[in-house]
């Protein structure tokens, strides 16, 4: 056993602590190359993580940067400056520990380069930066260890992707480098130790004692939840005698739209005024910094919030946490109120909300899925290309390279492990002259090879424009909401797509309050004060996960109970109606409901698939009934439904289902289509074919850009075989499309498909209706639209209609 | 071959779907900001290298309504390449096409702000150019009537059955016409742009453009 230095004997016990054995064991190991520590949070996780380097710099003879500390969150990196400053303080050790994320000056950025602390906590963003300076080596040149926090949040990300890339490149210039991982409960922990490790090197996991198992119920109301909706402004009463009850509760929601829906309904219930903010990615940082200070200080009994507040943030004394809406996945479940109880050794306290009858059956689902530890995930297939492809220029920023060896170095991240020689080659070459089969870039290449052999940048200021526009994370196109008038107060963000349908006179909610939409004004959306009451929602999109295959099988099973004594009355009598006027989905069948409503026919088809395969079954349906000539108009996507509306009703189900159908479809239609739009833009700007920063960016933005649509079908029409088309099915497959949930879906139907038509909506299919995210399809019927919208407006101006005429033809 | 038949200063005039305007009286076909060379340009400025298939792309377009129109001259309203360094830098291919694009018809190149002065292609260059009752001249003069311009790229937004359709689009009111963007790599300008609400009068439309040329007041 190593002992440990008696400075921190001496400071454990004046604390009145022993060490944990895990931190023991990270201390006995500290000289393994890679190591997972798998703790729940108020472990002293951090610390045991932290113990190797505290002890190696305690003499005061290292110099420069010995320890990294990479955690998903700047606010993390933060918490943990802080944290860790306490025992250097006490124990008066001779360590400089800083943070380096993209709030730091540039001055103290600038300082940080010349003369590195021994402990710098980062996010990948900005490691990912820091390598692509050419004084990286230097810089990096005495580091020992590397420590990767909430890895398991990490590992499902292509943010992750980019760090273990930035780890390979530290650690050939320390091969000695020691890598540490932290992790939550995982399904997994072999996958993470994987990614973690330099390739082919092993990795010991350490289990810490996971602690009492959690204490979570569904919360019983009085009031029984709508039989549609995702708010859950039913139980606002039942939840603020909850936050009366506890300390400091949490309060999550799956989306941002819903946590302002939610937070200002809970505002116009709380006659107490209970002190509660509101915390998600939308808001202006200002904002959220606000209720960030005011929650560590002990001042708010409540705050509404969404995944941002999911990490590891010690948020003070929380004490319950509230899921409000179906968790979706039990292992974010469980790690949500894992994290968010800070007290070893007391069980978490939750809570979830069912938003309507449907949740009500999932969330029961997810308790009996966490009573019976079973967690879900799907594995990450290999590394992504886009990630590689911008790794490459990060690389070629930082000097001259040699292809051969960087094909090594990439290949020891576990991730890239099983990359092809001719795959790195393609990407290389993409960065290089942008990889077009027309080779129209000799010129002016990207990079370019020396007589030695080795690539570099062919002009270098370019060098800059590749740090401008580093990282993965893919902002959804959002302007800025600000109240009108000079130096308006910034509030947030909104989606471009839902500012383009406001017109002046809209109310939407945002940062808890209800604004007036007034005017566009340089890319910023002006609003002013709106006393309504009731507003149109902003439908910002936050993440929206798709439900587990295990939790959407429990759904089904479920069902086939001939009564559900586990379920609350209101949702079994629901469940009921639902058998009593059409019928209930079974295992191994698939139910499509047909009926009328607001003019025009439904179709909903309850496939169980998760929201990302449902979206995709969407848009192949809708492509073949297009061709069909049922005129389609637009679909919406849920976790276990597929809704279609149109103009025609769908009569015979079979064929437009068949698995071999689907899947052509899927080869045709995957060519053109909004998903795979959305997919390339993605990734063409991860790899950095379209550019979000330039350093000229002319700010009026007149004709200057052009939609990224327009590059993705010039590409599929002129160089179908480009290496940006393949990332992007690549992608779309395995992210928005996930077709593999559609084949399994398949497969467990079998072709045995039930089409019952009704008069109206049945209680199953009401929660659709109210969904966000249509998805218009654009084809025949949108013309038809048009044609009647246009007529529609030139006889209101009072103008005479385009007459309907013969098609014009020129006499050849 | 849909079209949109509207009337500028007492000429008949049909606006594509393609973003052409077709005067059959002239038998001349008018498209305005081709903006061929655009990647390059861009590649060469020290930006990304994009897909290098604009130019065709846009000549492809040109050619087809051309062909539909069998018109014998050809207005290409400025802008026409992206600046003159990619008009030099077009490949022989592309060059080649724009030849026998231009052969047994009457081809005349208007100045525009990415490529003032000649070129070395074929046909007539000129500042601006009166035919009939018309004028075709690259920006719009407020002053001015009877004019066909371009420069601005107008685009405009229809709000059907809570759904926002964008589409490029060429606006209209008694004095002047403004073409949108034929060129494949060309963003736009909303309607509701000051620059554009400023020139057009109250009563101005926009024809939308796309499979079915559409008419609507225009959105300001």
């Amino acid at each position: 056993m190593a002992q440990i230095p008696q400075q921190f004997q001496d400071w454990f016990a004046a604390k009145g602590w022993s060490i944990h054995p895990h931190q023991q064991e990270m201390l006995d190991r500290a000289t393994d190359p890679a190591l997972l520590l798998i703790a729940p949070t108020g472990g002293g996780k951090t610390l045991a993580g932290f113990l190797p380097s505290l002890a190696e710099l305690a003499d005061g003879t290292h110099k420069g940067l010995h320890t990294l500390y990479i955690s998903p969150l700047k606010a993390l990196a933060a918490d943990i400056k802080r944290n860790l400053r306490t025992p250097v303080e006490d124990m008066g050790l001779p360590i400089r520990i800083e943070d380096r994320t993209g709030d730091t000056s540039q001055t103290q950025k600038k300082r940080q380069r010349a003369d590195p602390p021994h402990i710098l906590l980062t996010t990948p963003e900005s490691l990912a930066l820091l390598t692509s300076y050419e004084d990286a080596p230097r810089m990096f040149a005495g580091l020992r260890r590397v420590i990767v926090d909430e890895i398991h949040a990490l590992a499902e990300s292509k943010r992750g992707d980019q760090m273990f890339l930035a780890l390979s490149r530290l650690q050939a210039t320390c091969p000695d480098l020691k890598r540490v991982g932290l992790s939550a409960t995982v399904e997994d922990p072999d996958a993470i130790a994987y990614l973690l490790a330099k390739h082919p090197d092993p990795c010991q996991i350490i289990h810490a004692d996971p602690g009492p198992a959690p204490d979570i119920q569904m919360l019983v109301t009085e009031e029984a939840p709508p039989w549609s909706g995702s708010g859950g402004k039913y139980a606002i009463p039942a939840v603020l005698e909850q936050v009366k009850q506890h300390k400091t509760t949490l309060i999550f929601h799956n989306t941002r739209a819903q946590a302002e829906l939610y937070f200002h309904n809970i505002w116009l219930a709380n006659d107490d005024q209970l002190p509660i903010g509101i915390h998600h990615g939308s808001l202006d940082r200002q904002q959220r910094e606000k209720v960030e200070a005011a929650m560590v200080a002990g001042h708010l009994k409540a705050i509404v919030c969404t995944g941002t507040l999911d990490l590891g943030i010690d948020w003070g004394d929380v004490d319950l946490i509230i899921q409000v809406g179906a968790p979706k996945n039990v292992k974010r479940l469980v790690q949500r109120i894992g994290r968010a109880n800070h007290r070893y050794n007391a069980p978490s306290k939750a809570l979830l909300v069912p938003a309507n009858r449907f949740e009500v059956v999932e969330c029961v689902a997810a308790l009996e899925a966490v009573k019976a530890g079973a967690l879900d995930g799907d594995p990450r297939g290999p590394g992504p290309r886009d990630v590689l492809c911008q790794h490459i220029l990060i690389v070629a920023a930082a000097g001259p390279f040699n292809a051969n060896a960087l094909f090594d170095q990439v290949t020891t991240v576990g991730a890239y492990s099983t990359l092809s020689r001719a795959d790195f080659d393609a990407c290389l070459d993409f960065c290089a002259t942008g990889g077009y089969a027309l080779r129209a870039y000799d010129q002016w290449k990207r990079l370019q090879q020396r007589p030695d052999g080795l690539w570099q940048l062919r002009d270098p200021r370019s060098a800059q424009r590749i740090r401008m526009n580093i990282g993965t994370i893919q902002d959804t196109d959002t302007l800025k909401v600000r109240f009108k008038g000079r130096g308006g107060k910034p509030l947030g963000e909104i989606e471009e797509g839902f500012a383009a349908t406001l017109t002046p006179g809209d109310t939407f909610l945002i940062g808890g309050q209800i604004v007036r939409y007034d005017s566009l004004r340089e890319m910023t959306v002006q609003v002013t004060r709106d006393a309504a009451k009731k507003p149109k929602i902003a439908t910002f999109l936050g993440t929206k996960f798709a439900t587990s295959t295990q939790l959407s099988h429990r759904i089904i099973e479920m069902f086939q109970q001939k009564d559900w004594p586990d379920l609350p009355p209101h949702t079994a009598e629901w469940l009921k109606l639902q058998r009593k006027v059409s019928r209930l989905p079974e295992p191994g069948r698939l139910l499509i409901e047909s009926f009328p409503h607001d003019g025009r026919v439904h179709t909903a088809v309850y496939g169980f698939a998760g929201r990302n395969a449902m979206q995709t079954l969407g848009l192949l349906l809708t492509k073949r009934m297009e061709e069909t000539g049922l005129n389609p108009l637009g679909f919406l996507a849920t976790d276990y439904a597929t809704l279609i509306w149109g103009l025609d009703p769908i009569r015979d189900p079979g064929p437009l289902f068949d698995i071999n159908g689907l899947r052509d479809g899927l080869e045709r239609w995957l060519s053109g289509n909004a998903v795979m739009k959305r997919t390339f833009r993605a990734s063409a700007t991860i790899a950095g074919l379209i550019e979000r920063n330039s350093p000229s960016a002319r700010k009026s933005g007149r004709q200057a850009t052009f939609s990224s649509d327009i590059l993705y079908d010039t590409l599929a029409k002129y160089d179908p075989d480009h290496l940006m088309l393949s990332i992007t099915q690549q992608e779309a497959m395995r992210g928005l499309v996930d077709f593999g949930r559609i084949e399994e879906m398949a497969a467990r139907v079998e072709g045995r498909i039930d089409l019952i038509e009704l008069d109206r909506v049945t209680p199953l299919a009401a929660p659709l209706m109210l969904e966000v995210g249509r998805v218009p399809v654009k084809g025949l019927a949108e013309e038809k639209l048009l044609a009647a919208e246009a007529e529609r407006l030139m006889s209101t101006a009072g103008l005479p209609p385009e007459p309907q005429k013969r098609d014009w033809r020129v006499p050849f | 071959m849909n079209m949109c038949d509207i009337t500028l200063a007492g000429a008949a005039l049909k606006a594509l779907g393609s973003g052409a305007l077709y005067w059959p009286a002239q038998d001349l076909l008018c498209v305005s900001d081709l903006h061929l060379g655009k990647s390059e340009r861009i590649a060469r400025r020290g930006g990304t290298q994009l897909p290098p298939y604009e130019t065709r792309d846009t000549l492809a377009r040109l050619a087809s309504d051309l062909d539909a129109t069998g018109a014998r001259k050809v207005i290409c309203l400025g802008d026409s390449f992206d600046d003159l360094s990619a008009a030099m830098a077009l490949p022989d291919a592309e060059r080649l096409w724009i030849t026998r694009l231009q052969a047994g018809r009457h081809w005349v190149w208007i100045e525009g702000n990415h490529d003032p002065g000649p070129i070395e292609y074929g046909g007539t260059h000129l500042a601006e150019l009166a035919e009939g009752p018309l004028t075709f001249r690259h920006i719009a003069s407020p002053a001015e009537t009877a004019e066909v311009s371009g420069h601005y790229h107008p685009k405009a937004t229809l709000h059907a059955r809570g759904r926002a359709i964008t589409r490029p689009a060429f606006l209209i009111d008694e004095d002047r016409l403004i073409m949108p963007a034929y060129g494949t790599y060309t963003g736009g300008l909303r309607s509701h742009d000051p620059a554009l609400t400023g020139l057009m009068k109250p009563g101005a439309h926009a024809v939308l453009t796309g499979a079915r040329p559409m008419r609507i007041p225009m959105p300001r």
